[in-house]
């Protein structure tokens, strides 16, 4: 272990530390940051949803986005997999399909950072209902 | 690299780690890499959660998920269900016990709705024997400001103006605590950690050092640049083996780190941190007696003047403060005073730790902001009385507080309000009653804490209370008269004037406020000769109702001193001469024909 000997030294530290607890960190409040969700059914996984997902926990932390990057179940679009959905704070989730790298790296430079829509999205075509009403 | 996607957090409290959630770390890595999966999900031990009733918990993030009594052989179900599939385990979740609705995320739960965490910001969220975790939460940023961007008159201005007070029992300003300790000129100062918690029901403390062992070193720290010390001691008892051990450790890594040291942060600045342990006396919490046992003395305390920021450990300035006044201090250093002062009551700002004990559903560790109401922490946070009955008083602080009965329930807790209801803040711990409790064995049980606890220096403490306990003793079997009563009081208020330190101080205060809440229960133990709780043995009476006895002899039979006669078919007699009154003969019988009078 390398001493702390400044101030600054223990910032760059706590910099390069950040992303150890800063899935916790994230997941406190996750009603104020990015909030990605990866289709991991069958389906999703053998379309290489698995890729998506470690794409997404890299290269949000590595671009500095604050997120939580959860998997969830099938979302029924077995068509256009690999699907996520992506909700940024205050707004309704947008599902976006057919989700290969490059189109994940659009997702992340318009959509998430400047909010402008790419192509693939996928349009609510249900109704669901929540038990606790 | 692959990226870690999900993290399980094992809670590895004391109590936890007791139920076996070490064992559960290591199912859990090993289901884990027989999976392949040792990548992307990381298992982490954790302080306390708080929430002891339901231990071991495992939480997972960034879910929120809350699994509650979890047992090393459902590791395998954890992960094959919750990790793999990205189901949640119905089973394990938390149930609502109102409306039996199982709750998956924590913050929805009853139990950490109202909290508000700053002492227990960490505890339960980061492995407490990782400092880069810390480091990587902010930790040591308080520490490098006040090294590089404030004076030392500045630091103690900011703790003044906090508010914050000390969370060991007197409720002392810290910053001026502070500021005493400052202005008294030495070459060598000392920086004192009381961990020396010794209350019956207590476990504040044990569980700040066992969940986040470095907000207490580098609160010393700041404390240390501020007042002029470069040595710290950790008087922290034997019986905290799991804290020693992660305080050992995080000492060590700050270290190698040069968080402490010679030098810290390149400002010239030098501070280390020792252990001193403690053999488990109550007194040695009092500073004095604390200083006296840490310098090989005997653990008695001394008249105060000389205060310790005079005259303290080794004849030097020392400033005593209680674990969990340290573990605020960086939160406030980086938050600001303006802000902690903004939380709590008016002249009791922040928040407090406390310990719920007792006959109470969610049996735990919570922090609430000051002014929140012993209601909200005993039936919304606590969850209630345990089995439906119903609620009695609440004992705060310790065996040196008081008890409060219902009337009291919608009093904002602070310093001041409790010691107005007769009662103190203490350390923390709350002990919840219910109406099984008798008033009369209870402030005996404190007392008996006390006598066994006092170190017999001062006449009023080592004779007083002895005296006390006694009556008290004769009360609850019945040999007491209600003059009794009268020097019941008489004595307790002379011992409260007359001993030399806080121990024989606050003594008699279970006596004193359990006498003026339930003064009925009192009188009906010396006029009455009756227990109105079924509690004192002395003052009952095993008897068989013959309306409902059928004479199966198995009464008879199970009573160990013969003392039930009675021909088969015929209704039975409870010889009260006999009877050790031992509850075995009720127990037993099936057509509820014993009652007890």
């Amino acid at each position: 272990m390398s001493k702390i000997t400044s101030l600054a030294d223990l910032n760059k530290k706590r910099e390069e530390l950040k992303s150890g607890p800063g899935l916790r960190t994230n997941a406190i409040d996750p009603e104020n940051v990015v909030q990605v969700k990866v289709a991991m059914a069958t389906c999703g996984i053998a379309s290489g949803a698995k890729t998506i997902m470690e794409f997404f926990l890299e290269q949000l932390e590595r671009r500095n986005v604050a997120a939580v990057v959860t998997q969830t179940g099938c979302m029924g679009y077995c068509y256009a997999e690999p699907t996520i959905e992506v909700k940024l704070p205050g707004q309704d989730p947008v599902v976006f399909g057919f989700v290969d790298l490059k189109r994940a790296d659009q997702i992340i430079e318009k959509y998430i950072k400047t909010g402008e829509l790419v192509d693939g999205i996928i349009p609510v075509n249900y109704q669901t209902i929540d038990l606790k009403e | 690299m692959s990226k870690y996607s999900m993290h399980l957090l094992v809670c590895g409290g004391t109590s936890c780690h007791s139920s076996e959630s070490d064992a559960i770390v290591c199912n859990l890595r090993d289901e884990l890499e027989a999976k392949g999966l040792m990548d992307s999900v990381q298992v982490i031990m954790t302080g306390c959660f708080g929430f002891c009733e339901k231990g071991p918990i495992v939480k997972v993030m960034p879910d929120n998920t809350i699994y509650v009594q979890v047992k090393p052989e459902d590791a395998q179900t954890i992960v094959e269900e919750h990790v793999i599939k990205g189901r949640k385990v119905t089973r394990l979740l938390y149930k609502d016990p109102v409306t039996q609705e199982s709750i998956s995320d924590s913050k929805h739960m009853g139990f950490f709705k109202k909290q508000l965490r700053i002492v227990l910001r960490n505890c339960g969220f980061i492995n407490p024997e990782n400092i880069d975790e810390y480091i990587a939460r902010d930790g040591y940023q308080a520490l490098g400001k006040v090294l590089t961007e404030m004076t030392p008159e500045q630091v103690i201005k900011e703790v003044k103006d906090s508010g914050q007070r000390g969370r060991g029992g007197a409720g002392f300003s810290t910053g001026l605590k502070w500021e005493l300790a400052r202005k008294n000129q030495s070459e060598e100062k000392y920086v004192v950690c009381n961990a020396d918690e010794g209350d019956p029901g207590a476990f504040m403390d044990r569980s700040v050092l066992e969940g986040d062992p470095h907000s207490v070193l580098e609160a010393m720290a700041i404390c240390g640049y501020s007042i002029g010390a470069s040595n710290g001691l950790i008087y922290i008892r034997a019986e905290y083996p799991l804290a020693i051990e992660r305080l050992k450790i995080a000492i060590k890594q700050a270290r190698e780190y040069g968080l402490l040291g010679n030098n810290i942060f390149g400002t010239g600045f030098n501070f280390d941190i020792k252990l001193r342990y403690g053999a488990g006396a109550f007194v040695c919490g009092e500073e004095t007696a604390l200083i006296h046992s840490m310098e090989g003395l005997r653990g008695e305390p001394t008249v105060k003047p000389p205060f310790p920021a005079e005259s303290g450990y080794n004849g030097k300035p020392t400033n005593v403060n209680n674990v969990e006044t340290f573990a605020a201090i960086p939160a406030i250093i980086l938050k600001g005073a303006k802000w902690f002062s903004s939380i709590g009551t008016d002249r009791s700002k922040g928040t407090k730790v406390f310990a719920l004990a007792g006959k109470i559903n969610n049996v735990g560790l919570i922090e609430v902001p000051m002014g929140t109401t012993l209601r909200e922490v005993i039936f919304e946070i606590g969850g209630g009385i345990r089995n439906g009955k119903k609620f009695k008083g609440i004992q705060t602080g310790g065996p040196s507080g008081g008890c409060l009965s219902e009337k009291h329930l919608d009093t904002p807790i602070d310093f001041d309000n409790l010691i107005a209801a007769g009662s103190i803040m203490g350390s923390g711990a709350m002990i919840v009653l219910d109406e099984d409790d008798c008033m009369v064995s209870m402030a005996k049980f404190f007392l008996e804490f006390t006598v066994e606890e006092s170190c017999g220096k001062c006449a009023p403490c080592r004779i007083g209370n002895k005296r006390l306990h006694e009556l008290l003793g004769q009360i609850c079997e019945g040999k007491g008269k209600l003059e009794d009563l009268d020097r019941l009081r008489n004595m307790s208020v002379v011992i409260k004037d007359t001993a030399l330190c806080g121990l024989g101080q606050t003594s008699p205060n279970p006596v004193l406020s359990m006498m003026d809440n339930y003064y009925d229960e009192y009188v009906a133990h010396v006029t009455d000769k009756k227990c109105p709780a079924g509690q004192c043995k002395s003052l009952m009476e095993y008897v068989v109702n013959p309306e409902n006895c059928v004479g199966c002899t198995a009464c008879a039979r199970v009573c160990p001193v013969n003392a039930i006669s009675g021909e088969r078919k015929e209704v039975h007699f409870i010889d009260p001469s006999i009877c050790i009154k031992c509850g075995a003969c009720m127990e037993k019988c099936k057509f509820d024909a014993i009652f007890i009078r």
